[in-house]
This record gives structure tokens, sequence and C-alpha cells, in this order.
């Protein structure tokens, strides 16, 4: 019974097509933390950040009745919170985990909160067609048999995320910036010294995982869901930190991690047929990520100076 | 990058350039930390093209000073001149405009990078947001080590580098940001005879080619050998300007500690008892897997003081790791007999034993790496007292719960006793001055009442007058019947305080030495050389020419 549907569903274009999106999803704010972790700066709030973008894309779309405005909309406030983040921990030097939790929490009450006062407690509906984030149309690209469906048939989104993830590796590995960045997180004295601002960059790269992290909740609410739903995001932004060490703080070892994450979310959707209990199959993504994390993934290691507020004249 | 376009201060002053005769010119330098007054309407005048000492104990405010001047400390009050031109320096940007470049006492190096990597962050040929270029930075760091005659492998990790090497990429870093005034912030501290002599003809060589050089320290031998004029700071004022032609050690030491220091150390002949310490053909890895021991042998024996000499990173580390617990021995035996006390004529085999047991059975040990083994530097002065021993009836009862009272009782007889200064003992050891952090160690393990006492490296970083009280509490050691063992990169030390010297030379004792044995002869032992080796002109080198 199990082996049969097992076998037609890892063949399916479906599952893979539906990894490919979980994965993407995960990767935009595993991307932000990689750049502000690599930075210097930990950032746990991409989930806050995140659901925030949800919120304010869905609101703002149907405010204006265009879902790009909402895009927008939804990738500054993102970017706001995060510069909250920024100012917290790098100006004022607080505990980074500390503000990290204190955005998620503060996001997912104040977009709870918005959301109930808004609509008297009916939810919002679901947006237009009109008002979604579409799905690209490669056109006889999408008639290929499986390929089709799994690479040619995503959303928009999807292939601004692969985009993102190519240019910020290179961005990080191949360029003066990602080296000025590089140094930042592993010895900022050094790079003080070396006159490179740390501020600047800090402030940079943190904003750039709020914009991240809130292009994918507008990935989320206006591309798959088409609403906006107390606590969306759903955990999505802690998985996507977790892919970031796995990822040994790299945008291509997140995408790696991320594509084993989705995969087994995505497994753990269509393998309910076979019989097996629902929660045992929630709990897939995560053994595979331990499996992944033994055989695959080395020890990683932190930047150096991740999580740790910059003090200039420290430096005896 | 805005940086570039503007035109650097100091050339726009460049008109005025013979008004001044002073590079740098730092006028009535005010700074006080909360608690501390680190400068004290300091002046410092530096000529252009001088080697230029800036002396004074720890904490006598020569770093804050110089940080001040790179930009990275802001000072409360006083006025900053570059070639005669009043300069504010807000930032290290600043400075580097200002052709002031720093090598910092901890290497301002990222590990993961590479030596090219290093020397052009920030200014990295194209500007932030072109591609970095890898091929044209190789060019300019070759270019660079080319032309000051500074050799370098500029696609090597900086992790992978000696520290001698890494010094050299700090002052390459400088040299490509064009710096004409160049800090040295206590540059010898770290490295070995010959890596000092051969930093010193590189400064001499800049110093020829017009680069000002101001060259913190508080070795005074190396003032005398390198620099041209002496600054001298003590508690954060002024206390002299000197030509170096014109003075000598003695007098630069007065200034220094505020009265007549003692150079020397004064001791009487050892009267050696039975033997405490015995290790017997020892071998050892060291933490990359090579053999960092191979086969060490010798007897420390009561009322004396063993010096163990050599070229750092020939075995020494690995032989007092062994020693104290911290590293598993591979082969041999290592045997400790009490010589005094209850126990006198029992013999431990602490081989095999870890650091706990080790001190149970009467060893104290004074770690080489002062901040990472010899102290929990965010801990309190009062914890660090009785760090290793707060399981003793007299620190806890039920040997689990602190008794307060009576450590903080203790930690006020032992920073009484060993001279600690410090407003409090609840204040954290990282507040202290090195020379104060090193005397904590020092009270922490007499206090334990040892049969053999393990010093390594026991006044590396640590001033004068820390210095002089430490050799002298060293010797008072050794007279009360204690078995001293220490080891020091400093041959004159080494030469002060032993009665007896072992040469460790690639994990061997190559000989056991008197005192009295010459520095050429150490010299040679220490290299490896016979007495009748072959290039004696270069092993004369290394030794130094301190006789002189």
């Amino acid at each position: 019974m199990f082996w049969p549907i097992f076998l037609r569903v890892i063949t399916s274009g479906d599952l893979w097509q539906a990894s490919l999106q979980f994965a993407a999803l995960l990767l935009l704010p595993a991307l932000g933390g990689v750049i502000s972790e690599r930075s210097g700066v930990v950032n746990i709030a991409m989930e806050g950040m995140m659901l925030i973008g949800c919120y304010v894309g869905v609101v703002v779309t149907l405010a204006s009745h265009s879902v790009l405005v909402g895009l927008l909309a939804a990738i500054i406030a993102g970017g706001l919170l995060a510069l909250v983040h920024g100012v917290v921990s790098i100006h004022l030097k607080a505990d980074q985990i500390i503000s990290g939790i204190a955005i998620n929490v503060a996001a997912l009450g104040l977009t709870n909160y918005l959301n109930i006062v808004q609509t008297g407690g009916q939810g919002i509906p679901s947006l237009a067609s009109n008002l979604r984030l579409p799905v690209l149309n490669w056109g006889p690209l999408a008639q290929l048999p499986f390929l089709g469906q799994v690479l040619f048939q995503q959303n928009v989104v999807f292939y601004v995320t692969i985009i993102i993830l190519v240019g910020l590796q290179f961005l990080l590995f191949r360029t003066n910036l990602g080296l000025r960045i590089r140094a930042v997180g592993e010895h900022p004295q050094a790079a003080d010294t070396a006159g490179v601002s740390v501020r600047l960059i800090r402030y940079a790269c943190v904003v750039a995982s709020g914009l991240l992290s809130g292009l994918a909740g507008a990935f989320l609410a206006l591309g798959v869901a088409g609403t906006f739903n107390s606590n969306m995001t759903a955990g999505r932004g802690f998985i996507a930190l977790a892919a970031v060490v796995f990822g040994k703080y790299t945008p291509l070892g997140a995408a790696g991690a991320c594509l084993i994450f989705g995969l087994g979310l995505a497994l753990s959707v269509r393998l309910q047929d076979t019989g097996i209990d629902s929660n045992l199959l929630a709990t897939l993504p995560y053994i595979l990520t331990i499996i992944a994390l033994i055989g695959l993934v080395g020890r990683t290691v932190a930047p150096a100076a991740d999580g740790v507020p910059y003090e200039p004249g420290s430096a005896e | 990058m805005h940086e570039q376009e503007k035109a650097p201060l100091a050339q726009a002053a460049s008109p005025d350039l013979a008004a001044s005769p002073y590079a740098v010119e730092m006028r009535d330098i005010c700074k006080a930390w909360p608690g501390v007054v680190a400068n004290d309407h300091v002046n410092l005048r530096v000529r252009r093209g001088e080697i230029h000492a800036l002396v004074g104990e720890n904490g006598a405010g020569k770093t804050t000073l110089m940080n001040i001047l790179y930009g990275l400390v802001r000072p409360d009050s006083g006025e900053i001149y570059i070639n005669g031109e009043r300069v504010h320096i807000s930032g290290p940007r600043d400075a580097i405009r200002l052709h002031i470049g720093m090598v910092h006492q901890h290497f301002m190096l990222i590990p993961p990078l590479t030596v090219a990597e290093n020397i052009v962050l920030g200014q990295e040929p194209g500007g932030p947001l072109a591609v970095y270029d890898r091929r044209r930075a190789r060019e300019l760091v070759l270019q660079l080590s080319a032309r000051y005659g500074l050799p370098i492998d500029p696609d090597t990790r900086i992790e992978k580098l000696s520290v001698g090497l890494q010094q050299r990429v700090e002052i390459l870093k400088a040299l490509y940001r064009a710096a004409d005034i160049l800090i040295l912030d206590e540059p010898t501290g770290v490295l070995t005879p010959q890596e000092t002599y051969e930093l010193f003809d590189v400064l001499r060589a800049l110093s020829r080619q017009g680069k000002t050089v101001i060259f913190i320290t508080h070795k005074l031998r190396e003032v005398l050998d390198l620099t041209d004029r002496v600054t001298v700071l003590r508690r954060g004022r002024n206390v002299g300007e000197l030509v170096t032609r014109e003075t000598n050690q003695a007098e630069i030491a007065r200034l220094m500690v505020g009265r007549e220091v003692l150079l020397r150390v004064e001791k009487r002949p050892a009267r050696p008892g039975p033997v405490v310490l015995r290790v017997e053909n020892l071998h050892a890895s060291s933490d990359r897997g090579l053999e960092a021991l191979q086969g060490v042998s010798f007897e420390v024996h009561a009322g004396e003081i063993l010096g163990i000499a050599g070229v750092e990173g020939n075995g020494q580390s690995e032989l007092v790791e062994v020693l104290s617990g911290m590293r598993r021995a591979t082969a041999g035996r290592v045997t400790v007999t009490h010589a005094s006390g209850q126990q006198t004529g029992k013999t431990y085999d602490i081989t095999s034993m870890n650091a706990r047991e080790v001190r149970l059975v009467g060893v104290a040990h004074i770690p080489e790496d002062r901040r990472g083994s010899g102290l929990v530097l965010s801990d309190t002065i009062e914890s660090n007292t009785i760090l290793g021993r707060e399981r003793w009836p007299r620190f806890a009862w039920a040997r689990f719960i602190l008794r307060l009272g009576e450590v903080a009782q203790w930690a006020r007889r032992l920073v009484r006793e060993f001279d600690v200064r410090t407003p409090s003992t609840r204040l954290p050891v990282r507040a202290l001055s090195g020379g104060n952090q090193q005397k904590v160690i020092v009270a922490r393990e007499f206090a334990a009442d040892p049969q053999l006492l393990i010093a390594a490296q026991p006044t590396r970083g640590v001033d004068i007058g820390a210095i002089e009280f430490i050799h002298r509490r060293l010797v008072e050691q050794r007279d009360a019947g204690k078995a001293i063992l220490l080891v020091s990169a400093e041959l004159d030390e080494i030469r002060s305080l032993s009665d007896r010297i072992a040469v460790m030379y690639e994990g061997r004792i190559v000989d056991i030495v008197t005192p009295e044995a010459s520095e050429e002869e150490l010299g040679l032992l220490m290299t490896g050389g016979r007495p009748s080796g072959a290039s004696r002109e270069e092993e004369a080198q290394t030794t130094g020419d301190s006789g002189a």
C-alpha cells in the first residue's frame, strides 16, 4: 500500500513544483538572514518581518487595487521593521536575540489586532485573481512534460528569488562590497581601522534582510494564499533561520537547505494518502533536516563577530 | 567614493611644511574614562622622519593617546596638529586621509581572509561597488612589498601566517593606505628575537625613506636600540621628553615608574634540596598532531629555579601544558615529590592527571596565556583569586556553597600583599591593566603554597614595576624551598632568574647550562647550532647585541 503511493508521489510534477515553491518561500528570508549575519548582526526576526509583509501587502493591495503597490508596501514594511532591529542592536547595542524575539511577538500581535479591528473579526476575504502576484507565463516551455510543471509554472516571485540568490552569492564573495561585509562580520575593529564604516554596512545589511523578508511575506500572502490569515507565516522565518546555519552562512548553502526543507514540507502534504499519521508526517521536514545536518553538513562556523555590538576603541 | 575625492588634508597643508618640524603634535590632550583619567593634559611632539618612542607602564595612557591620534577614541579636550596644521580626527577614516597608519597591539586582521584581501580592504581597486579584482589586488600588494622590501605571499590566508608575518601584513596595510606616520603599539611583545631584529631593520629603512614612526613600548633596551627621541608617560601625564642618545635605561625606568628601579634581580646562590619534579623521556603531540616533545628529561630541585630557554614554538608551550595537566603525554613519566610539609617524601605520578588533580598534589601554574587560560576576564577579582580552589573547605561549605565573606576577605588580603592596583576586589579582572591582571594570577598561585611552581612567560606584556615585583617574588619562593620551573622567551629574564638553564630546540632539551653561559652560547643552542656550528655571524645576530 505504501510503496506504490510513495513512488507515484515522488515521481509526480506536483510534488516537485510544490517543493520548489516552498523552498523559495523559505529562501527569501534565509537570504536575508545570511546577509544580516554575515555583517555581524544576528537576526531572528525574519518571521515577524515576513508576517508584517503579508499583512501590509494584502491591506495595501486591497486599498490601492494594485498588487504592485501592495508588493512594494510589503517590502518596505519589512525593511522598516528591520530598521527598528538595526537601531536597537547597532545603535543602542542591545541584545540582538531579545530584540528579535520582541519584533516577532510584536508583529504577531499587531497583525492579529489590526486584522480583527479592521474587519470586525470577519477576516480578510480572498483577493481577486487580478490582485494576486501572477504565475509567470513561459509559453511553450510550460508544456514540457514534468519540467514544464516543475520549473515553468511558478509564481513570478520564484524567479525573482533565483535572481536574488545568484546576485547575493556574487555580491558576498566576488565584490568589494561583499569583502567589506564579510570583514565587518568577522572583525569589525579591523574593518573600522581599515576605513570601512561598520555602522553603515551593518544597517544596510539588516535593512536588506527586512526587505527580503517583506518580499517573502508578499509572496506568501499575495502569491500563494491570496489572503491574510492570522500567523500565516507559521514558523517559516524560523525554518529559514535554520537554513542559514545549515547552509554555512552562504546563499547557495542556504538554498540547498531550503530545498531539503521544501521537499520535506511538500512530502508531508502529499504523502497523506499513504495512511501514515499526518502528525507523524508533519515531522518529516525536520527529520530530513537532522539527517542532512549529520550526513551532509560539517561543522558550521558563524562569522566571528556575529551578534557582538561594535564598540570603537575597544581594541585593547 | 567620497573619501577619495576629498584632497588629503595633510597635502593641503604642504605649503606650511617648513613651518613646523613636527609631523605630529598633540597638545593638552585629556581623556577620562569612568573612574580613570587616561590622559591628563598630555603633550606629544614627533619630528618628521624620526623614530619616536612612547614609553610608560601599562595603564600610563600610551595606547589611549595613540587611539586618539588614530580616531578610535575621541579626546575630551586638546588639539592635534599634523605637519603644523590643526586637524580634527573623528574616526580611522580621517586618520587614513591624514596619512596616519597604526599597527595595533592585537592585530586588526581577519583570519579567514587572504593577505591581499586584508591589505586592500576598504580601499579596494575599483571602489565599493566593483567586482573584487583579485589579480589587481595581488599586483598592488606585490608592488608594495617589493618597494618596501617586505616579502609576502598575497594569497595566503592570515590564519596560516606566523605572528611575525601577520605583523608584516599590518605594516603593509598601513603603507597601502599611504601612511607617512606609522604608529606601532607594542609591536615586539609577540615576536621572537629574530623577528624583532627584522622589524627594527624594516622600521629603520622606513624612517630613512622619510616616514615618521611612533613606537610604543615598555622594553627599555628597544628604546635605546631603535629610537631617536623618547616621550615618557606616567599615570596619564608627561614626565619626560628625552633624546635617546643622551639618556640610559635607568633614567627612563625611573621616569616611567616614578622611583629607582632595580633592573637586575638580586639573589643569593641557590641552596638546592631534593628533586621535586622529575620528567623522564616525555613525548607529546602538538595541536596539529606533530610531535612537539620528543623525549624530554630533566629534574627540578627544591629551592632552585630551572629556566627553560628557547625560541618560541620549540615545544615549551606543550611541555608546560603536559606538566600542568592540560595536555596528554603520549609517552614518558612525570613525578612530583613533596620536599616539605606533611607529605614530605611522598611521590605522585602526575603523568596522566588532569589540571585539577595536578593542582591538588601541590603544583601551581602561571599559564602563558593570561587572558585565555589564566583568568576569567569578565568575572570579579574575588572569584579569580579562588579559581581552581573554590572547593576548598575554607571557601565553600560542603564543597558546594561559596562562603562569600571568606572569599572577599581572601581576595582583599591577596590584593594587598601582591600590590594589585584596583579600587575594589569586586571589579571584573578585565578592568585591570595587564600587569595587575598578572599579579592576580601570581597571587593566586603563590598563595596555594605549592611544592612546584610552573611559571610560563610570567612577565609577558607586563610593565617594569610589575616585572620587578614578580621577579622578586619568584626568588622569594625559591628561597622558601619551592621548586620553580620558569619558561620564558625573554633571554634576559631566564639569565637573571635561573640557577640552571635548559635550552629547548625542536622538542628536545639540547643542553643544560649555568646562567654564566654567554649569550652567544645560549643563542647557538637555541637555534639548534653547536658551538662549532657553521654560520656564527647569523647566530650572533639572533642572540642580539644586548651586551653593547
